[in-house]
C-alpha cells in the first residue's frame, strides 16, 4: 500500500483501538458492550493487515490465540464467582468496591463505577472477539490467497 | 395494515435469501444468501421491539417521561448477529478450502460426496 | 454443590474447552488429563442430576437469582434464564454424559498430534458443553443459543481433516443446512415473543392459544428440528457428515442428532401439549417412516464403512420418531400402547446412542489400522483384529434388533405399541430392520472375513476399554431390560405423556 494509506494507518490504529475500549468499556451505561467494542477493535487489526499486508502480523498469531483463550476463560470464571449465590450471580453489584457503586433509578448522567461483574465480562467478551476477529482476519489473509504463499 | 410493513419487508428479505439458496451455485452466492437470512431475521426481532414515539432504551442522560423501546429484542438481536458472524466465518473458511483444492467454487463440481 | 450440578455439567466442559489451548502450552499428558477429567466429571454431575430429578421430581435452577429456585419476578413473570431439568431432560443428560465417558478416552489416542489434536479437544469439549446445555434449558432463547454452539462445533469437527477434499465439502453443506435450520428456530421464537411477550418454555406454554401465529411458527419449529435431527427427506447432511468427521468425534455428533430430537419433543409436548392436533403427529410418523426406509435403501449400495454405518445410524432416527409419533397421534385421548410406544422411542434413543457409538468405535479402529475405509480394500481383518469383529457383529445384531441385546428391547416396545395404531407402521418398521441387517451383515463379511491380512499396529488399550464398555452395555441393557425401563426410561416417557402439569407448576408455582 502507498506511503499516504501506511500513514494514516499509524495514526489511526491506536485511536481505533482506544474507540474500540471506549465502547467495551462503558458498555453498561451507552450501546455497546463486549461484542460491539471488540468488532471495533478487530477493525483496527483489519486495518494494519489491508496496510501493511498480512506478514507484518503473522508472527503474533501464537499471542492472538493466547489472548482468545483467556479471554473465555476469564468470561466462565467471572461466572463461577457467583456460585455461593448462583453461577452468573453479580456478586459485585452493590458491594461498594470496583464497580460496586449502587445504581440510580431512572434517567440519571451515568456512573462508572457500577454494575458489578459486567464491565468485567464485557471486558473478556471484548479480548476475546478482538482476538477472534482478529485472528481470521489474519488467517484468511495469510492463507486465503489464490496459490500457497 | 402500514404498521406491518417492517414485518412484510423482513420476510421479503428471508425469500430473497432462501431465493438465492436454491437458485445460485457459486459458494460465495450460497454464504451471502445465508447472510440475507440472518439479516431479515435480525431485523424482525428489533423491529419486534418497537414503541410507538419510544426513545432508545438507554437511562445514562435520557429525557424523562418518554416511553422506551423493549430493549430485550436488542438482546437477541445482538446475540444472534454474533451468531451469524461464526457461521459466515466458518463457512467462508471451508470455502476457502474447498477452492485450494478443486480450483472452483461452483457447488455443482465439488461434488465428491454423492449417493 | 449438589444444586449447582445442573450449570456446572454445562459451565465446566465451557470453561475447560476454553482453556486446554493454554493447559497444552504447559505440557500435552497434562492436556489429556485435563480433557478426561472434565469429561469425566460431567458424567459425574449429570449423573447427580439425574438421581436428584427421578427421585424428587422436576428441578429449576436460575441463573443469577438469589436463590437458585427464585424463579419469578414481582408480577409473577419469569425474567431470568433457567435451567429447568426433568425426567426427559435428565435421560438426555444421561446420554450425553455416557457418550462423552467413551469418546473421549478413545479420541486421546486416535487424532495424531500433528493434526490438531488440542483443537479437537476444544471443539469437542465445547459440543459437549452445548450438548448439555440443550438438555438442560428452559428457555427458548437459550435453546437457540446452545443449538447454535453445538452447529458450529459439530461442523468444526467435521470439517476437521482439511488436506482431504471431502470433508471441507461435507463440512460446508452441513454448516448451510445447520444454520438454515437454526434461523428457522429463531424465527418461530421470535413470532412467539411477538405474541407473548416472553421467552420461558413454561410461561409460553401456559399462555399458548392456538392461533393462527402459533400455527406459522410452530411450521418453522418444525422445519429446523427436522432438518437438524436428518429426517427423511432432510437428511442429506447426515451421511457425509458421521462419514467424514473423525471416528471418535461422530459419538458427538450422534448425541446431539438425538438431542435436537429431544429438542423436537419438548416443543411438541410440553411447548405445544395443550393445543397440539393429531396432524403433527402424523407428520413425525411419515417422516420416520421415511426415514427408515430410505437410509436402509441407501445403506445397501455404499463402499465407505463410514457412510454405511452413517446411513444405518440415520434410520435409527426413523425408529425414534415413529416410536414417539405414536405418542403424538394420540395425545388426546391417551390410550395405553401409546405409553409403551413412547417408552421404546425413548429407549432407543439411549440403546441407539451405544449400539452407533459402539459401531463408529470400530471403524475408528479399522480405520486407525488399515487408513482406509473403502470395502473394496479391506479384508480379513478378522484375524488379526478378533475384537474389533466381534464387537462390530455384537453391534450390527443390536442394530437390526435381534435379541436378547438391546436393540430387540426398545425396537420390541415400537412394534407393540405402533402395531395397534395402525399394522403398516410396524410392517414397514421390521422389513427396514431385516433390511439393515443384510446390509451389516455384507459388511462384516467384507471387512473382517476372508484370507488372513496382517496388522500392524497394535491397538492401544485406550481404544479397546471403551468398546468393552459399550458392548457391556448393549449386552447388560438387552438381558436386563426391565430395570432400566423402570428406573430410567419410564420417569422419562412419563415426564413427556403426562408430566406437562408438573413442569409449568416447578416454574409458575402452580
Amino acid at each position: 500500500m502507498t506511503v499516504v494509506v501506511r500513514t494514516i494507518t499509524r495514526v489511526l490504529f491506536p485511536i481505533a483501538l482506544a474507540f474500540g475500549a471506549y465502547v467495551i468499556m462503558h458498555g453498561h451505561l451507552t450501546p455497546g458492550g463486549g461484542f460491539q467494542g471488540g468488532a471495533v477493535a478487530a477493525s483496527a487489526l483489519a486495518m494494519v493487515v489491508v496496510a501493511f499486508g498480512a506478514g507484518s502480523l503473522a508472527k503474533r498469531k501464537g499471542l492472538l490465540s493466547g489472548l482468545e483463550s483467556l479471554g473465555g476463560v476469564a468470561f466462565a470464571a467471572l461466572g463461577f464467582l457467583g456460585l455461593g449465590v448462583t453461577f452468573f450471580a453479580n456478586v459485585l453489584a452493590g458491594a461498594g468496591g470496583l464497580f460496586g457503586n449502587p445504581v440510580p433509578y431512572g434517567p440519571n448522567p451515568g456512573d462508572l463505577n457500577t454494575a458489578g461483574t459486567l464491565p468485567l465480562m464485557n471486558w473478556a467478551v471484548g479480548f476475546k472477539v478482538l482476538a477472534g476477529l482478529g485472528a481470521a482476519v489474519l488467517l484468511f489473509a495469510l492463507f486465503g490467497g489464490e496459490h500457497d504463499r | 395494515m402500514i404498521g406491518n410493513l417492517p414485518f412484510v419487508v423482513c420476510m421479503i428479505l428471508v425469500a430473497l435469501g432462501l431465493w438465492t439458496l436454491v437458485a445460485k451455485r457459486n459458494l460465495i452466492k450460497l454464504v451471502i444468501g445465508v447472510g440475507l437470512i440472518q439479516n431479515g431475521v435480525n431485523l424482525f426481532l428489533v423491529a419486534l421491539g418497537y414503541v410507538r414515539g419510544g426513545i432508545p432504551p438507554i437511562y445514562t442522560l435520557a429525557p424523562a417521561g418518554a416511553p422506551m423501546v423493549l430493549p430485550t429484542p436488542q438482546a437477541l438481536t445482538l446475540t444472534s448477529i454474533v451468531i451469524g458472524v461464526a457461521t459466515t466465518a466458518l463457512m467462508l473458511a471451508f470455502a476457502v478450502v474447498i477452492y485450494r483444492h478443486k480450483g472452483t467454487l461452483d457447488a455443482r463440481k465439488v461434488r465428491e460426496l454423492r449417493g | 454443590m449438589g444444586t449447582h450440578a445442573p450449570i456446572l455439567a454445562i459451565a465446566v466442559p465451557l470453561l475447560g474447552g476454553f482453556a486446554t489451548p493454554l493447559v497444552a502450552r504447559i505440557s500435552r499428558v497434562l492436556r489429556d488429563f485435563w480433557v478426561f477429567a472434565i469429561a469425566l466429571f460431567v458424567a459425574v454431575c449429570v449423573g447427580f442430576v439425574a438421581a436428584q430429578v427421578f427421585a424428587h421430581g422436576v428441578t429449576v435452577y436460575v441463573l443469577g437469582g438469589r436463590t437458585p429456585q427464585e424463579t419469578l419476578a414481582p408480577g409473577a413473570f419469569p425474567i431470568r434464564i433457567m435451567l429447568t431439568v426433568d425426567g426427559m431432560s435428565a435421560f438426555m443428560g444421561l446420554i450425553a454424559g455416557l457418550l462423552a465417558l467413551v469418546a473421549f478416552p478413545f479420541a486421546l489416542r486416535f487424532i495424531p498430534e500433528e493434526e490438531g489434536k488440542t483443537l479437537s479437544f476444544t471443539l469437542s469439549l465445547l459440543l459437549l458443553a452445548g450438548i448439555v446445555g440443550l438438555a438442560y434449558t428452559g428457555d427458548l432463547f437459550n435453546f437457540f443459543v446452545f443449538l447454535e454452539v453445538t452447529s458450529i462445533a459439530a461442523c468444526g469437527l467435521i470439517g476437521f481433516r482439511t488436506w482431504t477434499s471431502r470433508a471441507p465439502e461435507a463440512a460446508f453443506k452441513t454448516m448451510l443446512l445447520y444454520a438454515l435450520s437454526g434461523l428457522f428456530f429463531l424465527m418461530a421464537v421470535a413470532f412467539l415473543y411477538g405474541e407473548y411477550g416472553a421467552l420461558n418454555l413454561a410461561f409460553l406454554s401456559r399462555q399458548l392459544r392456538g392461533s393462527a401465529l402459533d400455527r406459522v411458527a410452530l411450521a418453522l419449529f418444525l422445519s429446523g428440528l427436522l432438518l437438524k435431527v436428518a429426517a427423511a427427506p432432510l437428511h442429506f447432511w447426515a451421511p457425509d457428515a458421521y462419514g467424514e468427521a473423525p471416528a471418535a468425534k461422530t459419538l458427538l455428533l450422534v448425541v446431539n442428532t438425538q438431542v435436537s430430537l429431544y429438542g423436537l419433543w419438548r416443543i411438541l409436548f410440553t411447548l405445544y401439549g395443550g393445543v397440539l392436533d393429531a396432524g403433527v403427529g402424523w407428520l413425525v410418523v411419515a417422516m420416520g417412516l421415511l426415514t427408515m426406509v430410505v437410509a436402509a435403501v441407501m445403506a445397501v449400495g455404499q463402499q465407505d464403512l463410514g457412510r454405511l454405518v452413517a446411513y444405518g445410524a440415520v434410520s435409527q432416527i426413523g425408529y425414534m420418531m415413529l416410536g414417539v409419533g405414536v405418542g403424538l397421534v394420540t395425545l388426546a385421548g391417551r390410550p395405553d400402547y401409546a405409553l409403551v410406544a413412547l417408552k421404546g422411542g425413548v429407549f432407543h434413543m439411549l440403546n441407539d446412542a451405544l449400539t452407533v457409538g459402539l459401531l463408529f468405535l470400530c471403524v475408528g479402529a479399522v480405520e486407525w489400522v488399515r487408513g482406509t475405509r473403502d470395502l473394496g480394500e479391506l479384508g480379513g481383518l478378522g484375524h488379526g483384529l478378533p475384537e474389533v469383529a466381534l464387537f462390530f457383529l455384537l453391534a450390527s445384531l443390536a442394530l437390526a434388533g435381534i435379541p436378547p441385546l438391546n436393540g430387540f428391547a426398545s425396537k420390541i416396545l415400537i412394534y407393540h405399541g405402533s402395531f395397534q395404531l395402525s399394522p403398516i407402521l410396524t410392517a414397514v418398521a421390521v422389513l427396514a430392520s431385516i433390511l439393515l441387517l443384510a446390509v451389516f451383515a455384507r459388511a462384516f463379511q467384507g471387512v473382517f472375513l476372508g484370507p488372513r491380512v496382517e496388522v500392524k499396529p497394535e491397538l492401544p488399550w485406550s481404544f479397546l476399554i471403551p468398546m468393552i464398555v459399550s458392548a457391556v452395555g448393549i449386552v447388560v441393557l438387552g438381558l436386563v431390560p426391565g430395570f432400566f425401563l423402570e428406573q430410567v426410561v419410564t420417569p422419562a416417557a412419563e415426564a413427556l405423556w403426562r408430566g406437562r402439569h408438573l413442569y409449568l407448576a416447578a416454574v409458575l408455582g402452580g
